[in-house]
């Protein structure tokens, strides 16, 4: 038997007598000249798919930039809003009856000693927005003292002003084609001259509702129905997406009904979002009776719509798991929930935030089923709750894109790039979270 | 070197033909007429064998001859390989483990098992040691915890280069560390026998050394199965080595007898190289 070891031995041992002759043949191949011709032409090949590959980055930079850009140049002026100084003699009698039209009219008229007639008093009368009153009411509200006194104030401008300060209208037009008349003009260049009208930083876009008024109207609304639909859809959405993953990927047994959900689940995912729409609009408003217009309503519709998303994040995260991490679990003991819990899906954590936010951005930035179950309405309210009725960031997006006032279009914009801004700062959220998670192994 | 001249190298007094019988050990756990398919696939045909208590058993043979599902179905992993089924009976201390009074994840607890590739969780060396007795609830309070950490380690041999880093991340150790770590795990629970996968297959040399003195030392508490490719292996660290071919169970026997004196063929080609 040893010598049967060693003979093997001896037939894998190279023999030292082979020749150099087959080895010498293909070296000198790979030196021809033919040969050097070819490796010029690999190189060549490379470099041009490698700018080929640069070009197209560089081309989809460019046209991200240029609709930043563009949205920027639009949008970047409605977050001021032009104001006007008045010196505001608040009559008791007046305070009382809450009629601070008069007061207001007072002071600017004060500043136009000039005008006296009808028509010059109803262009003074324009330059203020029609919200002004309820400002000056505001501040009386909250300090009931100012009544009798003589305070100084900054209303607000009419839009047209608003953008006349901005720069929106050009003087240098006849009157009929530019859009403004010229005594308008002329008395907010008069109040731009003594410093009475200047612009400052627009908290109403931020703290307002919708409204008719350009300056009047802002987003606050829509944030917060964009909140507490979210919420809801985050709520419903998140633990029944994880769990349904858990459960097919860890636990379900491989079998037809398992395919046929797994194929249901990835042609739900592809299911346009209208269709989400028209089906809450038959099952949760037709059949349940919901409020129309609720965030409550919108969170569903939206859960539905991310949740095979997160089932399909999920479940390609609970996958990339190595095997031989539940193999160790189970081979101490521990039983297959605790493997999930304690070591398979704390490791898959990662996957499934980044899915599940993914998710979220997608059902911020959607509208087309809110449409169906009435979240497009103009709705000048905060929402205080569920089903108080709400609108969302982009569907408020897409009812100022319709306005014809200037003071709108610049809104509009202003409110893609606050949208934008939540949805880098969701990713951000996203990216911090891996890295939290991941850093924890 | 041959095998044979290797055994003769590194005698042990306990494992000399008429000094210790086989037949003096309680047999720890029994297999009669095992079969096992993976779907359709016949993986195991009818294995018969005796797992004696405090000794080391070896599974050799070629890959693919089924030795690796043989070590899985002691401690029931096969109950997580989707289409497997496992015939005939297989006991622990006269106990069917597939009986219905058995439960698969008590059974993994007294069966431990450690595995090819060095699997320690991505949590600290303490962590991974502690886990076991944590969710079996083996110990109570925090210093009874540190002690049976400690005790752990210090039998894989891993205390006094860790002892100092326990709150490291298990995976920042090396191959033959993570490895010794895991063995660490699996006797944290204080099983009654080991399973070992080819433990030493991604290791270096000298990781390989050090796992087989430790293999030799744990022989006095536990009762080891190990599969191993390496013969020489499985001549250094075995008393009793079992041969598998193709789903069947060739021989088993003494190791210095399979090594020595091979009853079989099959046995004797394989244990001389000519196929494998």
């Amino acid at each position: 038997m040893t010598d049967l070891v060693e003979r093997d031995v001896a037939a894998v041992t190279p023999s030292p007598a082979s020749s150099p002759g087959p080895s010498s043949a293909p070296k000198s191949r790979l030196r021809s000249e033919a040969f050097a011709r070819r490796l010029r032409a690999r190189h060549a090949a490379e470099r041009r798919f490698r700018l080929a590959g640069a070009a197209a980055v560089a081309l989809a930079a460019l046209i991200l930039l240029l609709l930043l850009g563009s949205i920027v140049a639009k949008g970047a002026s409605a977050f001021w809003e032009a104001r006007i100084r008045l010196e505001v003699t608040l009559d008791p009698a007046e305070v009382a009856d809450r009629n601070y039209t008069a007061a207001l009219r007072r002071a600017l008229y004060a500043q136009f000693p000039q005008v006296t007639d009808r028509a010059g008093k109803r262009v003074l009368n324009d330059l203020l927005s029609s919200g002004a009153p309820y400002e000056l009411e505001a501040m009386v509200a909250k300090n009931p003292a100012l009544a009798g006194t003589t305070q100084t104030v900054w209303v607000r401008a009419d839009d047209q002003i608003d953008q006349l300060v901005k720069g929106a209208y050009r003087r240098d037009l006849p009157e009929t084609e530019r859009g403004l008349s010229d005594a308008k003009v002329a008395a907010a260049d008069a109040l731009l001259a003594s410093g009475a009208l200047a612009q400052s930083f627009n908290t109403t876009l931020f703290t307002a509702g919708d409204s008719r008024e350009p300056e009047q109207a802002g987003i606050g609304g829509a944030i917060i129905g964009s909140l507490l639909t979210l919420l809801v859809t985050m709520a419903l959405s998140v633990p029944v997406g994880i769990a349904a993953a858990v459960y097919l990927e860890e636990f379900a047994p491989k079998n037809r009904w398992t395919d046929l959900i797994e194929v249901n689940i990835n042609n739900l995912a592809a299911v346009p979002s209208i269709i989400f729409g028209l089906l809450g609009l038959a099952v949760f408003l037709g059949f349940f009776g919901m409020p129309r217009s609720a965030p409550l309503v919108g969170g569903l519709v939206m859960a539905l719509m991310t949740l095979p998303v997160i089932i399909i994040s999920a479940r390609v995260a609970l996958k990339a798991v190595p095997p031989s991490i539940r193999q160790a679990a189970l081979g101490i003991g521990a039983s297959p929930l605790q493997t999930v819990l304690h070591h398979v899906l704390p490791l898959a954590m990662p996957g499934i935030l980044t899915g599940t936010i993914i998710g979220m951005a997608r059902a911020l930035g959607e509208t087309a089923p809110l449409l169906m179950i009435g979240m497009v309405a103009f709705i000048v309210d905060i929402p205080r709750g569920l089903t108080d009725s709400a609108t969302v960031l982009p569907v408020q997006i897409y009812m100022w894109a319709d306005s014809p006032e200037r003071a709108f279009t610049e809104r509009t914009s202003a409110a893609i790039l606050i949208l934008l801004g939540v949805l880098i700062l969701l990713n951000g959220a996203a990216v911090i979270l891996r890295k939290i998670f991941e850093r924890r192994w | 070197m041959s095998i044979q001249n290797q055994l003769k190298l590194r005698p042990r007094a306990d494992d000399r033909p008429g000094q210790r019988t086989a037949a003096a050990l309680p047999n720890k756990m029994t297999a009669h007429g095992v079969t096992v398919f993976y779907g359709a696939k016949q993986a195991l045909r009818g294995i018969n064998l005796d797992i004696q208590e405090n000794r080391v058993l070896a599974l050799i043979g070629p890959s693919g001859c089924g030795k690796s599902t043989f070590l899985r179905c002691l401690n029931r992993m096969n109950d997580t390989v989707e289409g497997c089924r496992v015939e005939g009976r297989i006991a622990l201390d006269g106990e069917d483990v597939y009986g219905k009074a058995v439960d698969a994840v008590q059974l993994r607890a007294r069966v431990g098992m450690v595995f090819q590739k060095p699997n320690p969780f991505p949590k600290s060396i303490y962590d991974n040691v502690a886990y076991g007795p944590r969710i079996h609830g083996l110990a109570s309070g925090r210093d009874e915890l540190d002690e049976v950490v400690q005790t752990s380690l210090k039998r894989a041999g891993l205390w006094g280069e860790v002892k100092d880093r326990l709150r490291e991340p298990g995976t920042s150790l090396s191959g033959g560390q993570q490895q010794r770590l895991c063995i660490a795990r699996a006797i944290a629970v204080s099983p009654e026998v080991i399973l070992m996968d080819e433990p030493c297959s991604a290791l270096d040399p000298i990781a390989t050394a050090h796992i087989e003195e430790l293999i030799d030392e744990l022989r006095a508490n536990y009762t080891i199965v190990i599969v191993t490719h390496n013969m020489q292996q499985a001549a250094r660290v075995s008393q009793r080595t079992a041969f598998f071919h193709l789903g069947e169970m060739v021989e088993c026997d003494d190791t210095e007898e399979i090594f020595t004196n091979p009853r079989d063929e099959r046995t004797q080609g394989y244990i001389t190289g000519r196929y494998g």
